[in-house]
């Protein structure tokens, strides 16, 4: 129960003023189509350096929890998914609103986003702590593992190709190898004196989410996107909350598949908003209302992706396993301010932990009230042309990865990065695991050479590395992780070439 | 070249160049001096090149069955702004200055990609009042919110 000491701290005008405009502007970046949660939160972490180390994680936390949220407003009045969250979301929020019932749409998805949002961050409260205690019994040999876990979880899961999810998170390890090692302070693959620092984590985390998407709108050329915004009506919410007491089946599967979802790491809001739909769907006596602007689809998507936002983060705090894209970008905004998570974090800076835990709780309220409001504005943002969003992404790129080390080393960084990934992510690559090999190859390093050491002291490297019961344990969830995928992959392939037999 | 075999030569290109990096990697990694340091990077060389080359195995074989590729189409719109965009971070930015080449890079992207007409008045000076906004706001941001100093050679 030590969070409740911290709570006054998010109240301090600061942090609160942060914590608001972390909510506002994240419902609007989240509204704009385009602008994915992580990128979002990737090019603010530049903003963050002036900043306390609890008042960047305030801003950062905020504008995660609600860039997932306001992704439901393009959803509902434009059929574009702000995100990748809230594909789930178009197929009844959209529905509701041709119906000309957009504001009970709005009102629900915020209200649901809301609910599971709290009871995912009541999660994280609750299980984080007890994790980081356990995690203070990992020795090197299991970091190490752990990390590597990170990495081939994000790898398989995320990836539409084990093959090229675990490529991915190998390239991204090599990538953390550049520049100067610790312990003999040899070079290593330095060909540029940009290079000779190593890789900037944020700049490269501005370059692999950033710079495919603005060459992504490049790719649509000329394009006139007449979205036409869907007009919002009044409603009363008190309507709306009656709704979502008489759609407690849906909100329950949303809320605990959110959940769930949130504490694997590398299965993000996507997987979580698509999986509660089609659990309520299963579960519905009303099943064949879904997909016409059926209230409880849209409740469970939106309760879901919200609800994987807390428990994304279990694993992060504890063992420095990102559950999501987004929270490994967190990650990185933790490194820069010098904190580690795990038991450190807890014991070294409780402050800083748990009002940051603290004011995701509060952001999520806040972030209901202003969805209510802010909605009508962040739909007319959404209309935005691709053209202007590119500009803008591309100038807040620039300057914000010079702005880490004021270095042109760490712009050239980021711009050849980004385009390296735009062209990767055609072949069928994605940056997930790349970054997560770039942000745990340091760790993994580290404890592979603190292992090595005291393997040769002891009974030699493999008996250290690959006996006992947890690291035995890791091998094995690493070695199910990819069998799995490559089940799920072999399978779906398999039920495409079925379809296309039939067609 | 037919649509069909697109996405495979470029898929046999794309890994190629993986397999390339991997096996550069992997060559370095088990060259270079002293050993110690290179210890992680050969763990890691192994299995990056093992998995690339069976990357690149595939695509020759024409087994490759995730990502698009790039379409003619696709290349030929991005083509363009990648270059603006590219010209712009690595010689204007520092050569002319942040703001001023931001001004420059980010108009003639507007002016590229802009659905407007652009035999319209009214577009143009849209353009132009959306690029002074935008610097104004970056300018704000950066020099007086964060205090960040870019380079400034031309105008500011």
């Amino acid at each position: 129960m030590e969070f409740i000491f911290y709570f006054g701290d998010v109240f301090t005008p600061v942090n609160f003023a942060l914590l608001l405009v972390g909510t506002i502007g994240g419902l609007i970046l989240g509204a704009t189509p385009g602008l994915s949660p992580t990128m979002a939160v990737a090019l603010l972490i530049p903003f963050t350096f002036q900043l306390e180390a609890t008042q960047g994680l305030i801003l950062l936390g905020a504008a995660y929890t609600s860039t997932v949220a306001g992704g439901a407003v393009s959803a509902i009045l434009l059929k574009i998914p702000g995100a990748p969250a809230n594909i789930a979301t178009t197929l009844d929020g959209h529905a509701m609103a041709q119906k000309g019932q957009g504001a009970k749409a709005l009102q629900l998805s915020f209200l649901s986003s809301a609910v599971g949002g709290v009871f995912g961050v009541l999660l994280l409260i609750f299980l984080t702590p007890v994790l980081a205690q356990w995690a203070l019994a990992f020795g090197p040999s299991h970091l190490f593992w752990l990390a590597i876990l990170g990495v081939t979880v994000i790898g398989t899961l995320d990836s539409a190709s084990v093959v090229k999810g675990l490529l991915s998170g190998c390239i991204g390890l090599w990538l953390a190898t550049i520049g100067f090692d610790d312990i003999m302070g040899a070079q290593r693959f330095i060909f540029h004196p940009s290079l000779g620092g190593g890789i900037n984590i944020i700049a490269a985390l501005i370059g692999l989410f950033a710079i495919p998407q603005v060459i992504t709108m490049f790719a649509k050329g000329r394009l006139r996107e007449d979205a036409e915004v869907i007009k919002v009506e009044k409603h009363p919410i008190g309507g709306a909350v009656r709704e979502l007491m008489r759609s407690k089946r849906a909100m329950g599967i949303g809320t605990l598949t959110g959940s769930i979802i949130g504490l694997i790491p590398g299965v993000g809001g996507q997987i979580a908003g698509l999986v509660a739909y089609d659990q309520s769907k299963k579960f519905s006596p009303e099943r064949e209302k879904f997909g016409t602007g059926h209230p409880e689809g849209l409740i469970a998507a939106e309760s879901a992706n919200n609800a994987m936002v807390g428990p994304s983060l279990v694993p992060l705090l504890t063992l420095s396993i990102p559950g999501s894209p987004t929270a490994a970008v967190l990650l990185g905004g933790l490194l820069i301010h010098g904190i580690f998570p795990g038991s450190d974090l807890f014991d070294n800076h409780p402050d800083v932990a748990w009002t940051f835990i603290n004011s995701m709780l509060i952001g999520q309220v806040l972030m209901c009230i202003f969805g209510l409001y802010v909605a009508g504005l962040a739909a007319r943002i959404a209309t935005v042309p691709q053209s202007v969003m590119a500009a803008i992404v591309l100038g807040l790129a620039v300057f914000g990865s010079y702005s880490v080390q004021s270095s042109m080393g760490d712009v050239y960084v980021m711009a050849s990065l980004g385009v390296m990934m735009y062209f990767l992510e055609r072949f069928g690559f994605s940056a997930a695991p790349l970054v997560l090999g770039l942000i745990l190859g340091p760790i993994a390093e580290s404890n592979f050479i603190q292992g090595s050491m005291i393997a040769t002291a002891t009974d030699g490297l493999a008996p250290y590395f690959l006996g006992g019961a947890l690291n035995l344990f890791l091998i094995a969830v690493v070695i199910a992780s990819i069998l799995y995928s490559i089940y799920m992959e072999l399978r779906a392939r398999r039920y495409t070439s079925k379809e296309e037999i039939m067609a | 070249m037919s649509d069909l075999n697109l996405p495979r030569v470029q898929h046999i290109i794309g890994s190629g160049l993986v397999a390339a990096v991997g096996v550069w990697v992997t060559y370095v990694s088990y060259t270079q001096q002293p050993s110690e340091a290179f210890l992680f990077p050969r763990l890691i060389a192994t299995v990056f090149v093992i998995l690339a080359l069976w990357t690149f195995f595939k695509a020759c074989m024409g087994w490759t069955k995730v990502g698009n590729g790039i379409t003619v189409t696709q290349f030929r719109n991005l083509a363009p702004g990648l270059i603006v965009a590219l010209v712009y971070i690595f010689w204007m930015a520092k050569g002319l200055g942040f703001y001023t080449a931001t001004a420059i890079a980010f108009f003639i992207l507007l002016s590229l990609y802009d659905p407007a007409p652009h035999t319209a008045l009214k577009s143009w000076l849209k353009r132009i009042i959306i690029t002074a906004g935008f610097i104004a706001v970056m300018y704000g941001l950066f020099a007086l919110l964060l205090k960040v100093f870019t380079p400034r050679e031309i105008l500011f």
